[in-house]
C-alpha cells in the first residue's frame, strides 16, 4: 500500500513538473529573446533562443530618445490608476444601493443591465468614437476619454460587489439605523471597512484592465502616436511589417509592463481569489 | 407553456398599473388644492408656492432644461428622422460647398430627442405625484417635510437616488443609446458607400438580416453559419475542456502528500497575472512559420518545412484551443481549489470504507457537487467564450482567410472578431450591427434555455 502511494505520488510530481515548465516556457523565452544584442544580431524573428551575445541594446531603446515608450507607459499607467478608483467609487456606489435599499424598479433595473450585458461591447464602438469625438475626446484627447469609457459603464459589473454585501447581515445596518445613523453614514463607516477583500478585488481587476485594452483603445487613440497605451502600441510593433526589427523590443517592452503588474497581482492574489470563488458560486 | 402565461400576466399587469396611475393623476386634479391644479401647467409652481424650493427648482431646472433642448435642438432632427435626410453634400450655385444633412447625427439626436420627450413625461408626473403627495399631507393636517429634510433624504432614505444617478446616467449615455443607435443601423444602409457627412444613408428595412442568411452570391449566408458554427464548436471546447483539466490539475495539487502546493498554484497563476497582450502575442509569435517551434523542429530535422501553424485551417483551430488551455485552467485551478475543499471529507471517507475507487468518488461525489455548485458560473463562462475577442484575435486575427469566406472572415473568427473587422476593416456598419444583433440573440437564447435546466435553479436547496 505504502509503495502504490509512493508511486502515485511520484506520478504527480511528475505531471507537475510538466505542467510547471510548459506554464513557465513562452514568459522564460520572452525573457531570454529580450537580451538579445540589437548591433550584432539584429531584431528580428531569428531560428534560436539563447543570444549568441546577450545585451540590453532592446531596453536602451525602449527609454531612449526615439522611442515613445515611457510615453505610453505613463499613459497606461494614468488610465489604470484613475479608471481603478473611479470604477471601485461606482461599483460601491451602485453595489449597495441594490443590495441593501428597496426601491421602486430595482427588479426591472437588474434586469435591464442583465440583458444590455448580453450585447457584445464592440457593436457600439463606432457610435462611442462618435461621442467621444462631439466632446474632443479622441485622438490627442483619447486619455480622458477612455477613462469616461470605462468609468461609465462600469456600474454593470456589481455582481460580485453586491454578492458580498449581501452576505454582510442586514441586522447591523437596522441596528445603526436605530442608533440615527443615516444610511451614507452606514455605507461609509460600516459596510466599505468590512468588505476591504471585495474593494481590493475590484480595484486590481479594474487596475489591470487597461493593461489587455487594445481595441478600444486604438480605435479613440486613432492617428496619434502620443495617446497609445502600451498595448496598442506592442500590438503595432508585433503586427507591422518591420516587426523583423521590433521583435526584440517588444519582448523587452512586454517584460517591463509585466513585472509591476504580475508583482502587484501576487500581492494581491488572495483577495482575487476570494472574489473569482465568490463570483463563480454565486453565478 | 409557462412562459408564455407569465408574459400575458406582465403585459396585464402593465396596463393596470397605467390605469392606476391616470387615475391618480385625475384623481390628483379633481381633489387638489389651486396650487397642485396650476402646477399641472407650470411644474413646480406648487411646491414654490408651499416653500418646498429644494423640490420645485429641481423639477423646474430639469423641466426647462429638457424644453430647451427638445425645442431648440432637438426637434430639428426629430423631423426628419423617418428619411433621415434628403439633402445629400454638393455645391451651391456659387461654387461653395453646401453640407446638407448629415444622416449620422439625424439618427443619433432624434434617439436623444425621443429620450427627452418621455424624460419631460417623466419630470411631469413627478411634479404631479409631489403636490398628490404635499395634498394628502396638508389634508390630513400633518407638516411639509423642509427643504433641509428633503436634501438629508438623499443621504438616508433616498440614498440609492443619490448613488445610482450618476451610474445611471452613464450607462445610459454611453451603453443604452448606443445600443439603440446601433439596433437602428441594422435597418439602414450605413456602410463605406453611405458614409456621413458625405453621403446620406437612409432606411431599408430588414434587408441586412436577409442578406446575412441568404445563401446566394450576394449574401453571407455560408460565411454566416461557418463563422456562427466555429464559435459555438470553440465556446464548448473553450469551456468545458478548461473547466474539467483545470478541476482536475487542482485536484493534484489538492492531494494528500503533494507539497510545496503554494509553488504550484503560483507557478500556474502568472498567466492571469502577465497582461494577455504579452504572453499571447509572444505565443503567437511562438508558432509562426519563422517562429522558435517551426525552427527547433527544422533544426532537429524532424519537418522539412515549416508547420502552416496559422495558415492551416484545423491545425489553427486545435492550436487555439489548446493555447486557450494554458489561458484558462489557472483560472479554473484557482475557482475549483476553493471549492473542491469545501466538500466535506467525511463523505470520502464513508466512500472509502464501502470500497469505493477515486474513479467512482470522482464521479459520485466530486463532479455532482461541482456541476451543482459551478452550474450558473459554466453558463456566464460559455457566454464569455462566445464573445472571448482577446485569445482569437491575439493569436491568429482570425485567420486563415480564405476566398470561400465573405467580408474578410477567416477561418477562426467568432462573430464577435468578425463584428469587429465589419467595423474597423470594412466599415460596413449595418452588417456590423446585424452581427452583434446575432451575437445577443445567441447569448439570449443559451442562457433562457439553460438558466431553466441547472439544477441549482431547480433545487436551491440541494447540497446545503
Amino acid at each position: 500500500m505504502a509503495e502504490k502511494n509512493r508511486r502515485s505520488l511520484i506520478r504527480s510530481y511528475i505531471v507537475l513538473i510538466i505542467l510547471s515548465i510548459i506554464w513557465l516556457f513562452p514568459f522564460f523565452c520572452l525573457v531570454v529573446q529580450s537580451f538579445r544584442s540589437y548591433e550584432t544580431e539584429f531584431g528580428g524573428m531569428v531560428n534560436y533562443l539563447f543570444p549568441k551575445k546577450w545585451s540590453l541594446d532592446s531596453y536602451r531603446y525602449l527609454f531612449s530618445e526615439g522611442s515613445q515608450f515611457v510615453k505610453w507607459y505613463t499613459n497606461t499607467l494614468i488610465v489604470a490608476f484613475i479608471s481603478a478608483a473611479l470604477q471601485t467609487v461606482v461599483v460601491i456606489c451602485v453595489s449597495y444601493a441594490l443590495s441593501r435599499m428597496r426601491f421602486a424598479g430595482r427588479k426591472l433595473l437588474m434586469n435591464i443591465w442583465l440583458v444590455l450585458g448580453m450585447f457584445p461591447g464592440f457593436l457600439t464602438m463606432i457610435c462611442l468614437y462618435f461621442l467621444l469625438k462631439q466632446m474632443g475626446l479622441t485622438g490627442s484627447g483619447a486619455i480622458p476619454g477612455l477613462i469616461l469609457i470605462y468609468v461609465a459603464s462600469s456600474g454593470m459589473g456589481y455582481y460580485v460587489c453586491k454578492g458580498y454585501f449581501d452576505t454582510i447581515p442586514k441586522s447591523l445596518d437596522e441596528a445603526a439605523r436605530i442608533d440615527g445613523a443615516s444610511r451614507a453614514r452606514i455605507l461609509y463607516e460600516m459596510i466599505v471597512p468590512l468588505s476591504k477583500p471585495i474593494i481590493i478585488y475590484t480595484a486590481l481587476v479594474s487596475f489591470m484592465a487597461p493593461w489587455c485594452d487594445f481595441v478600444f483603445a486604438s480605435y479613440v487613440a486613432f492617428g496619434t502616436s502620443d495617446s497609445y497605451n502600451v498595448a496598442v502600441a506592442m500590438q503595432r510593433w508585433v503586427w507591422t511589417n518591420d516587426y523583423q526589427g521590433f521583435f526584440t523590443r517588444f519582448c523587452a517592452g512586454g517584460v517591463l509592463i509585466a513585472i509591476p503588474v504580475t508583482i502587484l497581482f501576487m500581492c494581491l492574489q488572495k483577495y482575487y481569489v476570494e472574489g473569482v470563488t465568490g463570483g463563480a458560486v454565486k453565478g | 407553456m409557462n412562459q408564455k402565461k407569465s408574459i400575458i400576466k406582465s403585459i396585464g399587469s402593465f396596463f393596470a398599473w397605467i390605469g392606476k396611475d391616470l387615475k391618480e393623476i385625475g384623481v390628483t386634479f379633481a381633489k387638489g388644492s389651486w396650487q397642485t391644479r396650476l402646477s399641472f401647467l407650470l411644474i413646480g409652481f406648487g411646491q414654490l408656492v408651499r416653500k418646498q424650493f429644494a423640490r420645485g427648482l429641481a423639477v423646474l431646472a430639469a423641466a426647462v432644461g429638457l424644453l430647451y433642448y427638445i425645442f431648440g435642438f432637438g426637434m430639428s432632427y426629430l423631423v426628419d428622422l423617418p428619411t433621415l435626410g434628403t439633402k445629400g453634400r454638393g455645391f451651391n450655385p456659387d461654387g461653395t460647398v453646401s453640407y446638407g444633412d448629415n444622416s449620422f447625427l439625424i439618427l443619433l439626436f432624434s434617439l436623444v430627442t425621443i429620450v427627452a420627450i418621455l424624460a419631460f413625461v417623466f419630470i411631469w408626473r413627478v411634479n404631479v405625484r409631489q403636490n398628490y403627495q404635499a395634498d394628502n399631507l396638508l389634508r390630513e393636517g400633518k407638516k411639509l417635510p423642509t427643504n433641509r429634510q428633503d436634501l438629508y433624504s438623499l443621504l438616508d432614505e433616498n440614498f440609492d437616488k443619490t448613488l445610482l444617478a450618476l451610474p445611471v446616467l452613464g450607462i445610459f449615455v454611453f451603453t443604452v443609446l448606443p445600443i439603440i443607435f446601433m439596433i437602428c443601423v441594422a435597418f439602414t444602409n450605413y456602410d463605406f458607400n453611405h458614409q456621413p457627412p458625405a453621403k446620406l444613408f437612409t432606411w431599408v428595412g430588414s434587408e441586412n438580416f436577409a442578406q446575412l442568411v441568404s445563401m446566394d452570391t450576394a449574401g453571407l449566408g455560408s460565411t454566416f453559419f461557418s463563422v456562427l458554427g466555429w464559435t459555438l464548436i470553440w465556446a464548448f471546447f473553450a469551456t468545458f475542456l478548461n473547466y474539467f483539466l483545470g478541476m482536475g490539475v487542482a485536484m493534484l495539487i489538492n492531494k494528500k502528500g503533494i507539497k510545496f502546493k503554494k509553488l504550484w498554484r503560483t507557478i500556474l497563476v502568472l498567466t492571469i497575472a502577465v497582461p494577455q497582450f504579452v504572453s499571447l502575442l509572444y505565443i503567437g509569435k511562438m508558432f509562426a512559420s519563422d517562429g522558435l517551434i517551426n525552427s527547433w523542429l527544422m533544426n532537429a530535422g524532424i519537418i522539412d518545412r515549416a508547420i502552416p501553424f496559422w495558415t492551416n485551417k484545423n491545425y489553427a483551430r486545435v492550436l487555439i484551443i489548446l493555447i486557450n488551455l494554458w489561458v484558462g485552467i489557472p483560472y479554473m485551478m484557482l475557482i475549483a481549489t476553493g471549492l473542491l475543499m469545501n466538500i466535506p471529507a467525511d463523505l470520502y471517507e464513508s466512500a472509502k470504507i464501502d470500497g469505493a475507487t477515486n474513479m467512482q468518488m470522482f464521479r459520485r461525489i466530486t463532479l455532482p457537487y461541482m456541476l451543482h455548485v459551478t452550474g450558473p458560473f459554466l453558463l456566464t463562462q460559455f457566454i464569455g467564450n462566445i464573445n472571448n475577442f482577446n485569445v482569437i484575435f491575439l493569436l491568429s486575427q482570425g485567420g486563415p482567410t480564405s476566398v470561400n469566406l465573405e467580408g474578410g472572415a477567416g477561418y477562426t473568427d467568432l462573430l464577435i472578431t468578425w463584428l469587429y473587422k465589419m467595423t474597423v476593416t470594412n466599415t460596413n456598419y449595418r452588417m456590423a450591427a446585424v452581427i452583434g444583433i446575432m451575437v445577443f440573440i445567441v447569448s439570449a437564447v443559451i442562457s433562457l434555455c439553460v438558466y431553466n435546466i441547472l439544477p441549482s435553479v431547480k433545487d436551491e436547496e440541494g447540497f446545503q
